[in-house]
């Protein structure tokens, strides 16, 4: 019979210890049983976020639940252990299940700290850390109407994007005289103060809560230097308490201030009891960062099976992404002391500030912040956590343009192969170049997938790049998204060459910069990049365009076509719609209302396109490019003109945008969205750009979507009047138009961006590369040139003509056959 | 090549004017009852001719396909779900499964003529 290894708790350390298990020998010795207290198997609790955003659960599973099956470990979710017998070596939980073990781990991980303040029990005070937590809030933000966040720490601030994000003016409430006191100095934390300021984040200093107001449902703050503040949803981020209440009521050590005690080995006092992650305490401190968790569940991993590993203390370095804001803080951030040398950069105008410690001889690196900008963190972090030797000029550093190569003169190169890139799964620069060169591992999603570096929380994928880069670089290669065989070129680069050229055909740009005749992959993309720099009628080149394009109508089963009129905003009077009823009557169209507000009629033969909208247009219709790589529908909802809540008429706005888009031509399809008010009944956040109704303007988000992975769009600007509105959706569309990759989506455009979203407010709204003009010339110009395709094909006799089955017949397609289905019909199977 | 397919062929059937197909492209014509899908490789002055139901799902679609080459073998990508065939002899490229028959093509007088069986 095997052994037995029971452990408590299935957060991100216990599954780290799980994984690392099943790929050791210990596996023949052992059974594993996993207690987890939550309802879900372990799930990346690092990016909570974005399960708040809208990231389904099964996205975030560190493993599916059938891994534990098949690696013979047996997981019980939803089953909290409540007491340890150390003299009997059992485990009982609250389901009243008794288990044997030979070896207990705990991996208990931590709770969010509430800290004892008067009403705190109150409906509406919530705390961040689990799945539950955030169901708990999404359910109680449409009853609320203005948020506070106690807390300016890491996750304080996270947790007030996420709900200021849900349209919640909010507060943060900080008791330090700064945000992030453990890894900003006061510098630091003040550029970043201004700059969630910027977001219409309050942010207030020196506040200690001294009693949650209101009648069993949180109304207001009450402070100890007597001040107040209203708020009706409150979310604690006080810092965390380790769960130790198991092995403290085993008679187990646990720390005055909270944690299991533990040695560097992990071990307990008790032989038999290990403790891992945010649950301990060792080196006299909890590590509330994953990467020491970590490694502090492989160590023990290794230890079960006879090595003698010690936890050392780790590099608590950090980044991340607020509201924006690049923040940053590596090695010995805020040393304070007359033996080391600091070089200081701040710009207040633009919301930099960066800061390096230097050991007292001038050859070390210690540690530094960066606020704002902070794309030199990960090789900083490698100069000190590797000892580089300082170049002469140490200031280029946070001076020079990029970290990857050039700033300073070290670059990625210079790196020894032991240096951790990955600290979360804790590869090896070594690791990653034998991947690329013997698993021939030549992009990130590749090297990601053999090696699982960039896996964790993400931060090292810059590296990585960095590194491919440099190997390709050192071999005489490049490494560059090609469109396919037939251009050597980037879809950038296409576009570029078909602006300067001049190139008005498939034809002209493949002769001089393609080979061969092209495929199905490279016209399409072709055709779309002449549609938006020229905007001309793309039934000129059909054979070049997607099918759907090229009969300007989606096919369907049987290879019948669908027939959608634009309905802009979703407005249509009464004449227009028995007009559409007896178009559908006529031609016996299936008809069906869309999920973008407007009507689709089904089943039509290519021969009978031209002459259904023929009628339609001479109704007033045109089309709506539903078959396009374009704008589909702005949707709006009544807004102000009806509806009691409306702050300003979205119809109309919505019509004024779906107008003045219409037949743009883009990267992948464009939706808007307009809603009146903050209930948001028009879902603009669900859009590739949605405006929502303030009371002082209208707030404009962008890189929304629904479909396979939804996506929250992102406030770009807020509180803005129209003009501007049109303007910012002017410039972000052409950028976005020029820039993204082939069918891209503008939500996987924005992941992909370098800089992220805070680099797009600054193209868009600060202008910062000066091209805000350009962009809406463009824009104009690409308007003007707006013709209804479906108005030029009718009236075109040459066009009208390629709408034939057979070119020799008029005979009709007999594969097309048709079933009833509640008194319409719809395409028999084939 | 050439000359199996010249004694196989029973009869050359006259499909339409070289004009009414579209350049690089494809087109489907009737031919003694038949839907055949014809490809006009008019950059490479080469002509093509498959079944027009695409073997995958039934579909009346190949000749609306997206023609091209991959290594200079000339191919068509059905339009519904983008399985590719050579045009040379029929064989899918995506799936070993599929397989489309072809005709032989040639020119003459301005007209497009198949080769059938
Ligand atoms: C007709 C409609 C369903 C309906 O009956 O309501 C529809 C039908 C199709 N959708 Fe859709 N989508 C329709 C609304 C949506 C919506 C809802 C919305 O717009 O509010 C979404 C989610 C929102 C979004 O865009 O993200 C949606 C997400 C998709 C996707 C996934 C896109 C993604 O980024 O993941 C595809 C696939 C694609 O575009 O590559 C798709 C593709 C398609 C295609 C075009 C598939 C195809 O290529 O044949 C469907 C055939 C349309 C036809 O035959 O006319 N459809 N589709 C809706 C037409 C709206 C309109 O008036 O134009
Ligand atoms: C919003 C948020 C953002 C974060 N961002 C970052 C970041 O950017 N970078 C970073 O490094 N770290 C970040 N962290 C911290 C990181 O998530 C933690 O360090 C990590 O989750 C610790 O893992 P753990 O397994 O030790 O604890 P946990 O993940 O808390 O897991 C412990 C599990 O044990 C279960 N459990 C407890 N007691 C019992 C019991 N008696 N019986 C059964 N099950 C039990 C709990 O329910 C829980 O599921 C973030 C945390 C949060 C909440
Ligand atoms: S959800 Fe899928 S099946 Fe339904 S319309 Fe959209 S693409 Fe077609
Ligand atoms: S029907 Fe042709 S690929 Fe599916």
């Amino acid at each position: 019979m095997k052994k037995r290894i029971v452990l408590i708790g299935n957060g991100m350390t216990g599954y780290k210890f799980c994984e690392k298990f099943a790929s050791s020998p210990l596996k023949e010795q052992y059974k594993l049983v996993v207690f987890g207290e939550e309802p879900h198997p372990a799930y990346d609790r690092v990016h909570l976020t974005s399960y708040y955003t809208g990231t389904v659960p099964d996205e975030l599973l560190l493993a599916p639940a059938g891994w534990y099956d098949e690696h013979n470990i047996e997981l019980l979710t939803n089953e909290k252990v409540i007491a340890i017998d150390r003299e009997a070596k059992t485990v009982s939980s609250e389901k009243e299940k008794t288990y044997s073990y030979d070896i207990l781990v705990l991996a208990t991980g931590s709770s969010a700290f509430v800290p004892p303040i008067e009403g705190i029990e109150k409906e509406g005070v919530f705390v961040y850390r689990t799945f539950d937590d955030i169901d708990k809030i999404k359910k109680y933000i449409p009853k609320a109407s203005k948020a506070a966040v106690i807390g300016g720490g890491l996750l304080g601030l996270e947790a007030a994007k996420a709900v200021l994000d849900d349209g919640l003016p909010t507060s943060i409430i900080e008791f330090a005289s700064r945000l992030m006191p453990r890894q900003l100095d006061p510098q630091g934390a003040n550029i970043l103060k201004s700059k969630l300021e910027n977001f219409d984040l309050e942010v207030l200093l020196n506040k200690s809560t001294e009693k949650i107001t209101g009648n069993g449902k949180l109304e207001g703050l009450q402070f100890a230097d007597g001040s107040t503040l209203d708020a009706d949803l409150l979310v604690i981020s006080a810092g965390i308490r380790p769960r130790d209440e198991l092995a403290r009521s085993a008679g187990l050590e646990v720390h005055q201030r909270g944690g299991i005690v533990v040695n560097s080995k992990m071990e307990t006092a008790d032989p038999s009891i290990f403790a891992i992650g945010e649950c301990v305490v060792v080196h006299n401190m909890v590590w509330g960062l994953v990467a020491p968790c970590y490694e502090m569940a492989e160590i023990l991993v290794n230890n079960i099976g006879g090595q003698s590993q010690e936890f050392l203390g780790f590099d608590l370095s950090s980044k991340l992404k607020l509201i924006g804001t690049d923040v940053a803080s590596f090695g010995e951030a805020l040393v304070e002391s007359d033996k080391i040398k600091t070089i200081v950069y701040e710009n207040k105008s633009r919301g930099i500030y960066k800061r390096l410690n230097i050991s007292e001889d001038g050859k070390y690196l210690l540690g530094g912040i960066l606020v704002g900008e902070a794309e030199e963190y990960n090789m900083l972090k490698q100069v000190v956590n590797n000892k580089i030797a300082l170049p002469e000029n140490p200031e280029d550093f946070i001076l020079g343009a990029r970290g990857g190569e050039g700033a300073a003169g070290i670059g990625v190169g210079d790196l020894p192969d032991t240096a951790a890139i990955c600290s979360c799964e804790n590869i090896t620069k070594g690791d990653i170049l034998s991947a690329i060169e013997t698993d021939g591992a030549e992009s990130v999603p590749k090297i990601k997938k053999c090696t699982k570096a960039g896996t964790g929380c993400g931060g090292c994928a810059p590296m990585l790049d960095d590194l491919l880069i440099h190997y390709m670089k050192s071999q005489g290669r490049e490494v560059r998204k090609t469109i396919c065989e037939h251009f050597d070129y980037t879809r950038q680069e296409l576009y570029d060459l078909i602006k300067i050229n001049e190139f008005k055909s498939y034809d002209e740009l493949i002769l001089a910069y393609g080979k061969g005749s092209g495929c199905e992959t490279c016209k399409p993309v072709v055709a779309s990049l002449l549609a938006s720099i020229w905007n001309d009628l793309i039934t000129k080149q059909d054979t070049i365009q997607d099918t759907n394009d090229r009969f300007l109508a989606n096919i369907q089963q049987r290879g019948v076509y669908s027939v959608v009129p634009r309905i802009p905003g979703g407005e249509i009077t009464p004449e227009k719609l028995i007009v559409i009823g007896q178009v559908a009557k006529k031609y016996d169209l299936y008809t069906k209302i869309t999920g973008g507000q407007r009507i689709d009629l089904f089943g039509a033969r290519v021969d009978q396109l031209p002459a259904i909208w023929e009628e339609l247009i001479d109704a007033g219709f045109e089309s709506g490019h539903a078959y396009g790589k374009s704008l589909r529908t702005v949707k709006s909802c009544v807004g102000s003109t009806w509806c009691r809540y409306g702050m300003h008429d979205s119809v109309s706005f919505a019509i004024e945008v779906e107008d003045r888009y219409k037949g743009l031509r883009s990267p992948h399809k464009l939706k808007g969205g307009v809603s009146g008010c903050v209930r948001e009944c028009a879902e603009a956040r669900g859009k590739d750009f949605g405006i929502i109704a303030t009371e002082k303007g209208w707030n404009l988000f962008v890189c929304g979507n629904g479909g396979a992975n939804p996506r929250h769009a992102d406030l770009l600007a807020s509180d803005i009047d129209k003009e501007t509105v049109v303007k910012y959706l002017d410039r972000f569309l052409m950028y976005y138009i020029k820039t993204a990759e082939p069918l891209t989506r503008t939500s996987k455009w924005l992941a992909s961006l370098e800089g992220g979203l805070g680099y797009l407010k600054d193209v868009v709204v600060k202008d910062s590369l000066g091209i805000g003009n350009k962009l809406e010339e463009e824009m104009a110009e690409l308007i003007s040139h707006y013709k209804c395709e479906w108005t030029e094909v009718v009236r075109t006799p040459e066009l009208r003509n390629k709408f034939r089955h057979f070119v020799n017949s008029d005979e009709i397609d007999n594969n097309i056959k048709f079933v009833p289905l509640r008194d319409q019909k719809i395409p028999a199977k084939a | 090549m050439e000359i199996k397919e010249q004694t196989e062929i029973k009869e050359w059937v006259k499909a339409a004017a070289v004009e009414d197909f579209p350049r690089n492209g494809g087109a489907a014509v009737l031919v003694n009852g038949e839907q055949i899908a014809v490809f006009n490789f008019t950059n490479e002055g080469r002509w093509f001719a498959t079944q027009n139901q695409c073997p995958h799902k039934g579909e009346m679609a190949i000749s609306r396909g997206l023609t091209g080459d991959s290594e200079g073998h000339p191919k068509v990508a059905c339009p519904f779900h983008k399985k590719t065939f050579s045009l040379e002899d029929g064989k899918c490229l995506t799936d070993e499964e599929f397989q489309l028959k072809t005709f032989p093509v040639k020119i003459e007088e301005g007209y497009v003529l198949i080769g059938i069986e």
